[in-house]
C-alpha cells in the first residue's frame, strides 16, 4: 500500500531519519573510542579528551596484556570453561527437551509445570550458594556450569520446536528400526541444527559474560575468568574500602590497558553477533509464549 | 501472549488427533514403554531436582538460625524471628526506598523510551537505514554489565575520560560522577538506557508489523496526519503488549539486576546504592549472615509474585487482557 507523504510528513520522516541515525551513532561511539585507545600511545589517550583514530598506531597495550601471565591465563580459563560449558549446558538442554516433546509420555503435564515454576519462583543468591558449597564446588570451574545449565526458556522452545516437526519422519524411521535415541540423534538434530546454533551462541555468551557466579564462586584469584580480571583493571582504585574481592597484589594498570581488555573481552561478541541477530529476534518472540 | 502466530501453531497441532495407544494400560507397563526417554531426560531432570529446587528447600533458612556445621536440616527454627530483625531494621527502608526509585525511574524514563524508539523505527519506511539502526542498537544488549561498568569507568574517568571533560564542561563544574552519590541513579539509568532500549523494541515491533493497515486508510481518507495517525490507530493496536510488558516489568521491579549494581557501587556511594539484590551479596557471603540475608531475599522474591499477580489482576479489572 502507498501512503500519500505530505509536506508535514516528509519533514518528519526527515527529523525522524537524521535522530535514528544520530542514535545509532552515540551507541556505537564508546565502542570506537575505546577501540582506538587501544591502539593509542599512553601519551596519545592522557592529552587527548576524545578521538576515533589515534595519530600513533601503537600495539604497547596488547603486547603488555598478553605477556601478562594473569591475562593470558583468564582468556585461556574463560575460552575453556565457555566451550566446554556451552556443550554441557546444550546437551542437557535437548535431552530434556526431545521426551518432553512427546505429548503421549506419562507425568509430561507434571514436569512442564514444575519447569515453569522454576521460572517464576528459584531459590535466590545463598540458598544456591550454600548448596554449591554443600556439592564441594566452590573454586571448581563446573560452578560457573552446573548451577545455570538449563535455562527454562530454551528448554521450551526448543522442545516446541521439535514437537512441530512433521511425525512422519519420526515414524518411518521406527519402522526401520530405529530407537529413541537413534532418531534424535539421525533424525531431529540435523533438522534442528540452525536452532540449536542459535542456542548454543545464547548460552555461550551467557557464560563468558557471567559476572556473578565467578564472584560467588571463585575465591582464589588465580582461578578468575576474564570478567573478573576486567573488572580488577578497570576499577581496582575505587574498589578499595567497598568491601568487594580484590586481589591485593595487583599493580594499577595503564590506561591503554584497560582499553585493551575491554576491546578482548568484547571481541567474541561483536565476532558472533551477526550469527545470533539472524536468529535472536524469532527466538525471543517464541520465548514470551506460555509453556 | 503476543507471538500468535506460535500459538496458532500450537493450537493447530493439538487439534491433529495425537497417538496415544498405551493410554489404558497400567502404569508400570506405560513406563516401560517409554523407559529410553526417561534414561534420556534424567540428567535434565536431576538438573532441576538439585540446582532449582534443592535451593527452594535452602529457602527453610529464612526461619531458621542457620550454622553451618549443622547445616540446613539440623539449624534449628526461629519462626519469624529474621523477618522482624529485617522490617526493624534500619537499612529495611533505605533499601526499599533505593530499589523503588531505581525501579520508578527504570518504569518511567527506560520503558516510555523503549516504546518511542519502536515507534520511530516503525515509521522509517527506508529499509536499509531501519536495518543498520537496529543492527546497532542491539550490540550492547548482548555485552556483560562488566563491559558496560568499565566503559562507564573509562568514559567519566577523573584523568581520562572524555564525558567527564565534556559534560563538566557544558555545566561549568568539576563534578566526580562516578562517586558522587547524586549521579549514581541518573548512571545507572543511563547505563540501562543504552543497553537495553533496542532490544527491548523488538517486541514492540513485532506487534507494529502486525497492525491492520486497512486502519492507516481509513484514518487518512478522514484526514489524520502522521502524528494523529500514531496517537489513534498505531498505539491503541499495540496497547495489549504494552500493558503485558508493563506487567513483567513491575513483576521484575525489585529485581535491579544485582551484576550492574554491585559493578558501580563503591565506598561513597553505598548509601544509596544498595538495594535488595546486593544487600544480600554483601550481608550473606561477605559477613555471612546466611540466614537473615535469606530472609532478605525471600522477602523479594515474595514481593514479585504479589506484583506481578496484582498487576495481571489490576490489567484484567481495566479490561486489558493481561498475563494470564
Amino acid at each position: 500500500m502507498k501512503i500519500h507523504n505530505t509536506t508535514g510528513g516528509r519533514i518528519f520522516d526527515g527529523a525522524n531519519y537524521v535522530f535514528l541515525t544520530l542514535i545509532g551513532i552515540v551507541t556505537l561511539l564508546p565502542f570506537v573510542y575505546v577501540v582506538a585507545g587501544s591502539f593509542a600511545t599512553e601519551v596519545e589517550i592522557t592529552q587527548r579528551p576524545f578521538f576515533v583514530w589515534p595519530n600513533h598506531i601503537s600495539f604497547d597495550s596488547y603486547a603488555y596484556i598478553f605477556s601478562t601471565p594473569a591475562f593470558t591465563r583468564a582468556l585461556i580459563t574463560t575460552v575453556l570453561v565457555t566451550a566446554v560449558g556451552t556443550a554441557v549446558q546444550l546437551l542437557l538442554t535437548v535431552t530434556m527437551a526431545y521426551p518432553l516433546s512427546k505429548r503421549a509420555l506419562p507425568g509430561r503435564r507434571l514436569i512442564l509445570n514444575l519447569v515453569v515454576f522454576a521460572m517464576v519462583f528459584s531459590g535466590g543468591m545463598i540458598p544456591t550458594f550454600l548448596l554449591v558449597k554443600d556439592l564441594g564446588l566452590l573454586n571448581n570451574y563446573w560452578a560457573l556450569i552446573l548451577p545455570a545449565a538449563i535455562n527454562p526458556f530454551s528448554l521450551i522452545i526448543i522442545k516446541n520446536f521439535f514437537q512441530e516437526l512433521p511425525q512422519e519422519l519420526e515414524e518411518s524411521a521406527k519402522m526401520d528400526g530405529a530407537t529413541e535415541v537413534g532418531v534424535l540423534w539421525r533424525i531431529l538434530l540435523p533438522l534442528s541444527k540452525p536452532v540449536l546454533a542459535t542456542f548454543a551462541l545464547f548460552y555461550a555468551v551467557g557464560i563468558w559474560n557471567d559476572f556473578m557466579s565467578p564472584l560467588l564462586y571463585l575465591n582464589d584469584n588465580s582461578m578468575w575468568t576474564l570478567q573478573m580480571y576486567l573488572r580488577q583493571v578497570t576499577a581496582a582504585s575505587d574498589l578499595i574500602g567497598s568491601g568487594q574481592q580484590v586481589d591485593p597484589n595487583f599493580i594499577p594498570p595503564t590506561q591503554g590497558v584497560k582499553f585493551a581488555v575491554i576491546v578482548v573481552a568484547t571481541l567474541p561478541i561483536l565476532v558472533f553477533y551477526p550469527f545470533l541477530q539472524k536468529h535472536f529476534a524469532k527466538g525471543m518472540l517464541i520465548g514470551s509464549v506460555k509453556g | 501472549m503476543t507471538a500468535t502466530v506460535v500459538e496458532a501453531k500450537a493450537r493447530r497441532r493439538s487439534a491433529t488427533p495425537s497417538p496415544a495407544p498405551v493410554r489404558r494400560r497400567s502404569f508400570a507397563v506405560r513406563f516401560a514403554h517409554y523407559k529410553w526417554l526417561y534414561l534420556l531426560m534424567l540428567p535434565g531432570l536431576a538438573y532441576f531436582a538439585i540446582f532449582r529446587y534443592g535451593p527452594m528447600y535452602g529457602v527453610s533458612i529464612a526461619f531458621k538460625d542457620f550454622v553451618p556445621y549443622l547445616g540446613v536440616n539440623g539449624s534449628p527454627w526461629v519462626g519469624f524471628a529474621n523477618f522482624t530483625e529485617f522490617f526493624s531494621d534500619p537499612d529495611f527502608p533505605r533499601l526499599l526506598g533505593n530499589t523503588l526509585i531505581l525501579a520508578g525511574l527504570s518504569l518511567g524514563i527506560a520503558f516510555p523510551l523503549t516504546i518511542v524508539m519502536a515507534l520511530l523505527l516503525n515509521e522509517v519506511r527506508l529499509t536499509i537505514l531501519k536495518r543498520t539502526v537496529q543492527t546497532l542498537v542491539y550490540i550492547p544488549h548482548f555485552l556483560s554489565w562488566t563491559i558496560v561498568a568499565s566503559l562507564s569507568f573509562l568514559l567519566f574517568s577523573l584523568d581520562v575520560g572524555p564525558l567527564f571533560h565534556f559534560v563538566n564542561g557544558i555545566l561549568g563544574t568539576h563534578i566526580d560522577f562516578l562517586s558522587d552519590p547524586a549521579w549514581f541513579r541518573p548512571l545507572i539509568v543511563l547505563q540501562d538506557i543504552w543497553k537495553n532500549t533496542g532490544w527491548g523494541t523488538i517486541i514492540f515491533l513485532a506487534a507494529l508489523a502486525g497492525v491492520d493497515q486497512n486502519q492507516y486508510e481509513a484514518a487518512i481518507l478522514d484526514g489524520a496526519g502522521r502524528f494523529q495517525r500514531m496517537w489513534h490507530v498505531t498505539l491503541p493496536s499495540i496497547r495489549s503488549t504494552i500493558v503485558v510488558m508493563l506487567i513483567l516489568a513491575i513483576g521484575q521491579m525489585l529485581n535491579t539486576g544485582f551484576e550492574q549494581i554491585y559493578l558501580m557501587t563503591n565506598a561513597l556511594n553505598r548509601g544509596v546504592a544498595d538495594v535488595f539484590d546486593t544487600y544480600v551479596y554483601f550481608v550473606g557471603i561477605t559477613q555471612g549472615a546466611y540466614s537473615y540475608s535469606t530472609t532478605v531475599g525471600l522477602f523479594k522474591s515474595l514481593v514479585g509474585i504479589v506484583l506481578i499477580f496484582g498487576t495481571n489482576w489490576l490489567a484484567k479489572r481495566f479490561n486489558q487482557s493481561g498475563l494470564f
